[in-house]
């Protein structure tokens, strides 16, 4: 900022600018852009650009200490829940089995998170539990890259990082617990699509947020295995994203409807999507007529599968997926696993589970619910 | 506002009805309720750092105070320029976009190859012209800034999502997204604590011991009266854009690589955390009124106390309460205490 001159004292009400300080300031003006200009043209000459490191990873990687299968799992170990947001019925459950297997294991159990599903949200609450000392951070990521700094530093101070649900860039966390592989996710809620619209028409898909790591994943395959053969009568016609709220993702399936009339189905791999797509339409004149189907939880779809709006939806049990991931963090902290691929351990009810390529372990193919078998789960 | 003389500082000076009103004393009013303004959110800062030191285990340690410091980096960088802003009675609201534009850009360059150390200058440089934009819609066009600035707030986001989509760029360099997290050597606080200390202390400087900071001040209080005393007010609002916009600039180059991740959604709302930031710090958003200390400690109070409770194990939905309350307290109860004191007989303000 620059000083501003007194005012000439012959014209106290002067509110025009004087003519040589305007011209003075735009000279200033011009000056500083020049400026910065050649400073720009000589920084441009060499520089940083893209490829000249080897990318944003610089983990620790892989534990290069020996496991020990028979290692005890000591009593006591802090294990803690960090979810994609918090209040979301999904994590709430997945929460609670990560809850009964720390509770199996003698542990302490927290779940703590931000109330919004941000990235950066989630970096303040990693830091918290690396500075509270937890031994094993669950985590399901919202942005696979954003939180990478905060859990390196986590785990150089100790803790193990396990995610679920929502993976991180791999150098950043120890494991990854899969609910299912994507091709698995994909090829389910495509059969289950192709078979409720007949074999043929127009489709199109109601996702969570964009940036989704897993979400993003499923939708291109579920492209993928939609270009085969035997699917050459369904097309894609639309991609909406409700964020993950109800009221957006109410409203996305409205304009989805009205936008394509000739519509035939429509997939939403989100529970949050699924449950407001099927709530839209149930009461709405295209009940019946238009198929829908993708992953949501049977407590929040029975309903609409006992009134007819919906037929059948998957979804693996996230209560075993939360379980399983307090089991792995448990395990490697404890030492009987170090993520190299071939290892295997315990995972309590769940029995036994093998680490996989990138410290991947993988809970078992989805489940697919419908008016025979929805009363027999509560979650 | 009230007319010219009768500033905010006569209102609540613990004055005797008669007393006469010349310059000097609204000054000396005017100052010593800055000071215990001021003193009231320091006073408040002290004591939450020692409560929780002493109640939240973990919370008194260096590494954790560099954790606090990060949180607040890029809020406390904005704040600086926008107490001066919300000084004169103008808002910007457009910052956090401001700061997710030049984050997309940032991503956008990236990926088309060009070095970082063209990027950074380019990225600041885009900041002061997104300011400027603001600045001469302000000034130029006369429009009042919460309309302008609402409007670029949409628009500059907006344009972030034209620019990057739903993309994240994250293959920064590691060199560069460690470095910007970088402790200070010897110590446990990230070198950004130098950055701010340095910034706040040039816009402590300009605000409180220039000819340009007590004008700014003027202009809060009344423009027009300052207009006629032969300030350029709208040069003054134009380069205060400008530096608002260079540093939400700044900060959106810092935010990218702390986060390792350049996204259009990036700091998505910030524009609030920074404006309670500032009214917390006893600016008034009347404009006229605040100290850039009162400001920092604003900043820091909020973040000791998210921090803290985080800490403490208090869930999310909690800490939104608590910190709600907090501003809410900050703002009524100085109203409610200057209501009272109006209470009191007044002699008719000079005509």
């Amino acid at each position: 900022m620059r000083p501003s001159r007194p005012a000439p004292s012959d014209s106290p009400a002067q509110a025009k600018e004087s003519e040589p300080i305007m011209r003075e300031r735009i000279r200033f003006g011009v000056t500083a852009a020049a400026l910065a200009g050649v400073m720009l043209a000589a920084s441009a000459c060499g520089g940083t650009t893209r490829g000249d490191d080897g990318g944003s990873g610089a983990g620790s990687g892989g534990s290069t200490a020996e496991a020990d299968p028979d290692a005890e799992i000591p009593e006591g170990l802090a294990i803690s829940f960090l979810p994609k947001q918090l209040n979301n019925p999904y994590f709430t459950v997945a929460d609670a089995g990560g809850k009964e297997a720390v509770e199996e294991l003698g542990g302490e159990f927290k779940e703590v998170g931000p109330s919004e599903a941000t990235a950066s949200s989630q970096v303040s609450y990693i830091n918290t539990l690396s500075q509270q000392g937890s031994d094993v951070i669950v985590l399901a990521a919202n942005d696979p890259n954003a939180v990478c700094g905060a859990l390196n530093q986590a785990r150089q101070a100790g803790s193990v990082v396990v995610t679920f649900d929502s993976d991180t860039a791999p150098d950043c966390r120890d494991l990854f617990v899969n609910q299912a592989t994507a091709k698995d996710i994909a090829r389910t809620q495509v059969e289950m699509i192709a078979e409720q619209i007949g074999g043929e028409g127009e489709i199109a898909f109601l996702s969570a947020t964009p940036n989704a790591t897993n979400q993003n994943a499923w939708l291109e395959l579920m492209e993928k295995e939609l270009a085969k053969e035997e699917y050459s009568g369904i097309e894609v016609v639309d991609t909406v994203y409700g964020n993950d709220d109800d009221q957006k993702s109410f409203n996305e399936m409205q304009g989805l409807l009205q936008t394509h009339p000739d519509l035939a189905g429509v997939v939403s791999p989100t529970t949050v999507g699924l449950a407001a797509a099927a709530r839209y339409l149930s009461s709405s004149d295209y009940k019946g007529e238009v198929a829908l189907t993708g992953l949501g939880t049977p407590n929040q779809m029975r309903e609409y599968v006992e009134n007819g709006t919906v037929e059948e939806f998957a979804l693996w049990d996230p209560a075993n997926l939360g379980y399983l991931a307090a089991y792995s963090g448990a395990s490697m902290s404890a030492g009987r696993i170090t993520g190299e691929q071939g290892q295997t351990f315990e995972a309590g009810r769940l029995g036994e589970y093998t680490v996989r390529a990138d410290g991947e372990i993988v809970l078992g193919p989805p489940t697919v619910f419908n008016k025979g078998n929805i009363d027999d789960y509560d979650f | 506002m009230g007319p010219e003389v009768d500033t905010p500082g006569t209102s609540a000076a613990p004055a005797p009805p008669a007393r006469p009103r010349t310059g000097a004393r609204t000054g000396a009013a005017l100052r010593s309720l800055l000071h215990t303004r001021e003193a009231s959110i320091i006073g408040a800062l002290i004591a939450s750092v020692l409560a929780a030191s002493l109640l939240v285990e973990g919370f008194a340690s260096g590494r954790n105070a560099g954790f606090l410091v990060l949180d607040v980096a890029a809020i406390a960088l904005i704040a600086l320029p926008m107490t001066l802003v919300i000084i004169t009675g103008e808002i910007d609201l457009s910052v956090a976009s401001t700061l997710g534009l030049t984050s997309a850009v940032m991503g956008q360059l990236w990926v088309l190859g060009v070095p970082l150390e063209t990027i950074v200058p380019l990225c600041v440089l885009l900041g002061a012209v997104l300011g400027a934009v603001n600045g001469l819609l302000v000034t130029v066009a006369g429009l009042p800034s919460l309309a302008v600035t609402i409007g670029t707030m949409a628009l500059y986001r907006g344009l972030a999502y034209v620019v990057l989509g739903d993309r994240a760029v994250a293959d920064f360099p590691f060199s560069w997204t460690g470095g910007a997290t970088a402790r200070l050597p010897g110590t446990d606080l990230p070198w950004v604590a130098l950055l701010i200390a340095v910034l706040a202390a040039v816009f402590a400087l300009v605000l409180h011991a220039t000819p340009v900071g007590r004008s700014l001040y003027a202009i809060g209080s009344n423009a027009e009266a300052t207009r006629f005393s032969g300030v350029s007010v709208r040069w003054t609002k134009l380069w205060l854009f400008v530096a608002s916009g260079t540093v939400a600039g700044g900060a959106g180059v810092f935010w990218t690589l702390q986060y390792g991740s350049a996204r259009a959604d990036n700091a998505f709302g910030l524009e609030l955390s920074v404006v309670a930031a500032v009214l917390l710090g006893g600016v008034s958003i009347f404009g006229g009124r605040g100290a850039l200390p009162g400001v920092l400690a604003g900043v820091l109070l909020l973040g000791t106390i998210r921090n803290a409770l985080r800490l403490a194990d208090v869930s999310s939905d909690v800490l939104s309460i608590v910190t709600g309350l907090l501003l809410v307290v900050s703002v009524v109860l100085p109203t409610t205490l200057a209501r009272v004191r109006a209470r009191r007989p007044r002699p008719a303000p000079p005509s």
